[in-house]
């Protein structure tokens, strides 16, 4: 009992560290990435005792300092309580949602096995649905308890355009689902493990191109970043609705947008990338259809997945740093346009589809 | 359910039902409503009937809570009047809340032995609260009325469309 307590408190704790560590990296590659595509150097101006040569480490530390001692401002006329509660609920199920999602097969060790996912449920993708869907909260709230009418503006365009995301990620979630025949993020994992004619790794990208297509777009709408960042919208409403927030809660807004872009790629590892196999890493080795094999102990063919889980993460993390920083922000009405006259559509089509074929397929 | 983990949601879940009906502020009221809602899907989940808990969390909670919390925030509703009762509003409501508190509390202290409760353990299946057995409930057994929910909801939505084109006009 008391071990199987630790094990889930130390698996809780890597998916924490995991997801805030990520969190802090991809702020620094949100500036360098910026800085790569406008043609300037970037985030190179942190520097301690002098020494600005390790970018990443000497931003990772500034940043948070620099967040943590400025002058929490509370506007006059706010209810206080929600004012303070709004980014703590924007950062909450961001985080939580990330617990669902494998980040490497089970783990033997000696007689125990262990399951290398934070919340071991039989219903994982409705955890995250729900998470993600609590989300939205965090922009109502701080939209409304900020007294300020760009900030309610930007709330209100904010909950409007997650809801509206939300029915075509719902769709392709379904798709994918449909697919797998299960709700278990691991299972669904697993199913990605073999081989189509011994080469092919039968990864979800392969069955559900659109789903995934429509699972990015939507991903992307719901952390309110460019092409979609209306809710911010800062050349028409300042910031939106955190324009009134400042020090440690600004940060914590902050973060929320790159802890859901970290959530958007794992779920989009997860479903469509094979999440943390390696095309011909079995549990013994590496076994290659023309006759290869490489023999590998069981701790190196799990931490081999584990990374590989993090390296596709971070790869499609970088994608949306380049998505958000090369595109332009769309109009309100094409905005709402694409969600329910495209995006919706095409769901619902792609639905159809997939359980039409699994119907001829299975029977 | 250890009796222990039941009263700590219960209690919580009670202050904030009671937040709902109590605060002054609409959007307070709202949002003791969401986490009413949330702190019953837990209690769900740890009842073992996880699907219901997800669903729970994300049709009410997720949905339906944002609505009324946008449309407050589009009406800018600030604080209630005090006073917006007729009279003999209270007395009736006040007969009402009795009468049903007397037989509620009845059945608790009657106890009732198929309900899971504080300190009653019960045997569940390994499937029960399953996605597939719910399933499998809701497409045989309980088809018509699956089928009539749906219709009923449609008719809302094709209703609240054309109302909304008549308006525009």
């Amino acid at each position: 009992m008391l071990t199987l307590i630790l094990i889930s408190a130390v698996k809780a704790l890597i998916v924490v560290a995991m997801v805030l560590n990520l969190a802090g990296i991809l702020g620094w590659v949100e500036r360098k990435g910026s800085a790569l595509i406008q043609d300037r150097i970037g985030a190179n101006r942190a520097a301690i005792f002098g020494f600005a040569g390790a970018g990443l480490v000497n931003t990772l530390l500034a940043d948070p300092i620099k967040f943590l001692t400025k002058e929490d401002v509370i506007p006059r006329g706010v209810d206080r309580l929600l004012h303070t509660l709004a980014p703590c609920v924007s950062l909450f199920p961001a985080m939580v949602a990330f617990a669902v999602v494998p980040f490497g097969d089970r783990l033997h060790v000696g007689e125990l096995v262990v399951n290398l996912q934070a919340i071991e449920v039989d219903v994982g993708v409705l955890f995250l649905l729900a998470m993600t869907s609590l989300g939205v909260y965090g922009v109502v709230l701080g939209g409304w308890a900020s007294n300020n009418r760009l900030s309610l503006l930007g709330g209100i365009r904010g909950s409007a355009q997650m809801i509206s995301y939300e029915l075509a990620m719902g769709l392709g979630v379904v798709a994918v689902v449909l697919t797998y025949g299960s709700l278990d993020f691991q299972e669904i994992v697993r199913r990605q493990g073999h081989m189509i004619g011994g080469w092919i790794p039968s990864w979800g990208i392969l069955y559900q191109p659109l789903a995934f297509l429509l699972l990015l777009i939507a991903g992307i709408a719901e952390t309110k970043r460019a092409p979609f960042d209306l809710p911010e919208g800062e050349s028409e409403i300042v910031s939106g609705y955190f324009t009134e927030y400042s020090g440690i809660k600004y940060l914590m807004f902050f973060m929320t947008d790159f802890v859901e872009i970290a959530i958007v790629s794992a779920v989009v590892t997860t479903f469509f990338f094979g999440g943390w196999q390696i095309p011909f890493l079995g549990s013994q080795g590496f076994v290659f259809p023309w006759g290869w094999s490489l023999a590998l102990p069981h701790v190196v063919v799990v931490l081999l997945q584990v990374a590989a889980y993090m390296v596709k993460v971070f790869v499609f993390c970088c994608l949306q740093v380049l998505v958000r920083w090369s595109m332009p922000r769309l109009r309100y009405d094409q905005l709402m346009w694409f969600g329910w006259k495209v995006m919706l559509p095409l769901g619902l089509a792609n639905l159809v589809v997939t359980a039409l074929v699994l119907l001829w397929v299975r029977g | 359910m250890s009796p222990f983990l039941f009263f700590l949601l219960a209690v919580p879940l009670v202050v904030f039902s009671l937040g709902v009906v109590l605060a002054r502020s609409p959007v307070r009221s709202a949002l003791s409503l969401v986490v009413a809602l949330f702190l019953l899907a837990v209690m769900f989940f740890l009842l073992d009937a996880r699907m219901i808990a997800a669903l729970q969390v994300i049709v009410y909670a997720g949905a339906i809570m944002v609505l009324f919390l946008f449309v407050i925030m589009l009406l800018n509703l600030q604080q209630e009047p005090v006073e917006t009762a007729r009279p003999g509003q209270r007395t009736i409501a006040g007969v009402f809340s009795l009468v049903f508190l007397f037989f509620m509390g009845a059945i608790a202290l009657r106890g009732l032995p198929v309900m899971p409760g504080p300190g009653v353990e019960t045997a569940v299946t390994p499937s029960f609260g399953s996605v597939e057995a719910l399933a499998e409930r809701l497409f045989t057994r309980h088809a018509l009325a699956f089928e009539v929910t749906s219709v009923l909801l449609l008719v809302a939505i094709v209703g609240a469309v054309v109302l909304a084109r008549k308006i525009q006009r």
